[in-house]
């Protein structure tokens, strides 16, 4: 049995402009210790979805419409708030993009790293203090006694992050969902963060949902991709696959548009146009208006994932009758 | 792209002559001592020639904004000097530099605050043709239309408002705008990297188009080498207001000398799971230190793996260390094969 099971989750928006439709009909699993990435440009529903999973999306104006997300055999969509409890923040945590927004700057380190054990764990303040002593040297904090007992801004960028990491672990979670966690860093101090997120996994055996829009970030992180575009997943497969054989035109676009990828001083590849607007209904595939494939079948029918192989599902409807490559 | 420009040509249009520009610290309310400096740049020698890119790149907080704005003249020097088409900008006065800007010209790194919301794109690109007095108010309308059309913009939207364009496409507006005046030299400062990916190809497409097509210089500052590595003729890399390393961009981010740019080309994660899994990543400890109190000698000796005594104690000069190559390490020759 996987460790999440995501079934048909749509997460709507209901502005006084429209009824955005942010994430419209996922699915997804994840087992044991995998990691696996989501990929998209901003907008795409990639952080919605996880926002779903974790109970953070804003209500009013956000609803979640349907589907079930099912951790260890508990709907975290549709449980008692004490079951919930008892999962998000202890099996579950998350880590974000901005570790100066998602830290309190009113509390000292040593207070935010403590209050998940005082609440999930029952702990002592005494004992809690020493775990929290333990999780900071794990992630690489010099000097925790000291460091323990400072305000949020008197840490650096990297430094913060590590705190959140810190304060993410420190229940020993199943899953972490990190969304974009390095894409506030330089790249000197990403790769710190991203070295520590692997040795952290090594340690903990944890699943990790990583969360970006980087797809250098994913290649060396993750067991699995999935690409989403316009609140949808279109491709999904092991990494390997993804980057030397994609399939959806979606996916092979976004492979041509990267300078990394491309010869020196070629021309890149651009998608035209621009993402749908989410908040007007979307007939066929969210996709068509940019595709160079598209037929009038790809503007009426709503694509669903199939999978073309073993471990490689994806949603272009030209790709699964065989028309394109 | 041909690179015409490989070796800098005699006379460059741009010239940096050890600029620096240091900014004063000061504490108190009422009576204000002065503290500290912050040296943001430090001794920058760099030249550009006609049509070419220059890349620059480096960590937040290195100075590469800085550097932008000094040449700009939009913040102060302290010293050293900076040379546009022979004309010292350093020691003009206002009105001098007023007519150097019109071939000295911007683009900001975020086009959601540098244009004015309450300014249609007509207006904002018909004050610099305005201000200058390079068009008449008859034929004004034509001259926006056809800046609009170089940078892939329809004339039909001259009278929108920022807000109803995408990210790109403002990109695209504040580019129109820098290309006004038709200016010699571009800056530009982090141009792509607020925009998602499939926009990031269009914006840096239009670049080095307009460089080719209008013999444009252009100074490109971004953090993402892979960008920089696509768009420059040269690259240059600053840490903590000096330049480290200077050379043909290919060449800087496939054989890199100095153990900083080493470190900072082997951090950027490849799209590309086989090479991303196997090989070595030089993992740099720490932060990038504090301008204020910087460290002495090399300001990178206390992250670097191959530092010695000598480098705490003596500040590496720019030097030339092989073909069309400068590298600021007193031990480069040792550690090249390494």
């Amino acid at each position: 049995m996987p460790l999440l099971s995501v079934t048909d989750l749509r997460t709507y928006f209901h502005t006084r402009s429209g009824v955005y439709r942010a994430v419209d009909g996922v699915s997804f699993s994840l087992e044991r210790g995998e990691t696996l990435g989501i990929v998209g440009e901003s907008g795409s529903g990639k952080s919605v979805t996880c926002y779903s999973i974790m109970g953070l999306i804003p209500t009013p104006p956000g609803r979640i419409e349907s589907g079930t997300a099912v951790f260890d055999g508990v709907d975290l969509l549709h449980c008692t708030p004490t079951q919930s409890r008892a999962i998000r923040g202890k099996r579950v945590a998350m880590i974000f993009q901005d570790p100066m927004t998602s830290l309190n700057p009113y509390m000292r380190i040593s207070d935010q790293l403590m209050e998940p054990l005082l609440i999930h764990e029952n702990l002592s303040k005494p004992a809690a203090r020493q775990r929290a002593l333990a999780a900071l040297e794990s992630v690489g904090i010099n000097d925790p006694d000291k460091r323990i007992n400072l305000y949020p801004h008197e840490f650096s960028g990297g430094m913060r992050q590590r705190v959140m990491i810190a304060m993410a672990l420190i229940t020993k979670p199943e899953l972490l969902i990190a969304d974009e966690p390095t894409t506030a860093l330089d790249v000197t101090v990403q790769a710190q963060i991203l070295e520590l997120i692997k040795k952290m996994q090594r340690e903990l055996g944890m699943a990790v949902i990583f969360i970006t829009h980087d797809l250098g970030v994913v290649s060396g992180l993750c067991d699995r991709v999935q690409v989403m575009y316009a609140g949808r997943i279109v491709e999904s497969t092991d990494t390997r696959t993804l980057f030397h054989s994609p399939r959806h035109p979606y996916t092979r676009a976004l492979q041509r548009s990267i300078p990394a990828l491309q010869p020196k001083g070629t021309e890149l590849y651009t998608i035209s146009g621009m993402p749908p607007d989410l908040s007007k209904p979307l007939p066929g595939c969210g996709f068509s208006a940019r595709c160079e494939h598209a037929t009038d079948l790809c503007r009426a029918t709503t694509p669903a994932l199939a999978a073309i192989s073993p471990n490689h599902t994806q949603s272009c409807l030209r790709v699964q009758a065989g028309d394109i490559l | 792209m041909p690179s015409p420009a490989l070796a800098p040509t005699p006379t460059p249009i741009l010239e940096l002559r050890d600029v620096r520009t240091h900014f004063p610290i000061s504490s108190g309310f009422l009576f204000k001592r002065h503290v500290g400096t912050v040296k943001a740049v430090d001794g920058v020698t760099l030249s550009v020639a006609r049509g070419e890119v220059l890349g620059l790149v480096g960590e937040s907080g290195c100075g590469k904004s800085t550097l932008a704005r000094t040449i700009l003249q939009l913040v102060p020097t302290t010293g050293g000097t900076v040379v546009l088409s022979g004309q010292n900008l350093t020691t003009s006065n206002t009105a001098e530099i007023l007519t150097a800007r019109r071939d000295l010209q911007m683009v900001f790194q975020d086009p959601y605050a540098s244009l004015n919301p309450r300014m249609t794109v007509f207006d904002t690109l018909a004050e610099p043709l305005l201000v200058h007095g390079v068009s008449s108010p008859a034929d004004i309308n034509v001259r926006v239309a056809t800046l609009m059309r170089t940078v892939g913009l329809a004339p039909r939207f001259m009278q929108k408002y920022p807000h109803e364009f995408s990210g790109g496409q403002r990109q695209r507006i504040a580019i129109a705008r820098a290309l006004a005046l038709e200016p010699k030299v571009i800056i530009a400062d982090e141009p792509v990297s607020a925009l998602d990916v499939s926009i990031q190809a269009q914006i840096l497409n239009l670049l080095a188009q307009l460089v080719r097509k209008m013999n444009l210089s252009l100074v490109f500052i971004a953090h993402d080498l892979s960008v920089v590595k696509h768009i420059s003729d040269r690259i240059a890399v600053m840490y903590l207001g000096k330049i480290v390393e200077l050379g043909r961009a290919v060449d800087v981010i496939e054989r890199p000398h100095h153990p900083y740019t080493r470190a900072l080309v082997s951090a950027i994660p490849t799209p590309d799971p086989d090479i991303e899994r196997t090989r070595q990543r030089i993992v740099l400890p720490g932060d990038p230190p504090s301008p204020i109190n910087p460290p002495s000698g090399c300001s990178f000796h206390p992250r670097c793996p191959y530092a010695r005594d000598i480098c705490k104690a003596t500040v590496p000069p720019l030097a030339p260390f092989a073909t069309d190559r400068d590298v600021a390490c007193l031990r480069a020759a040792e550690i090249s094969d390494l």
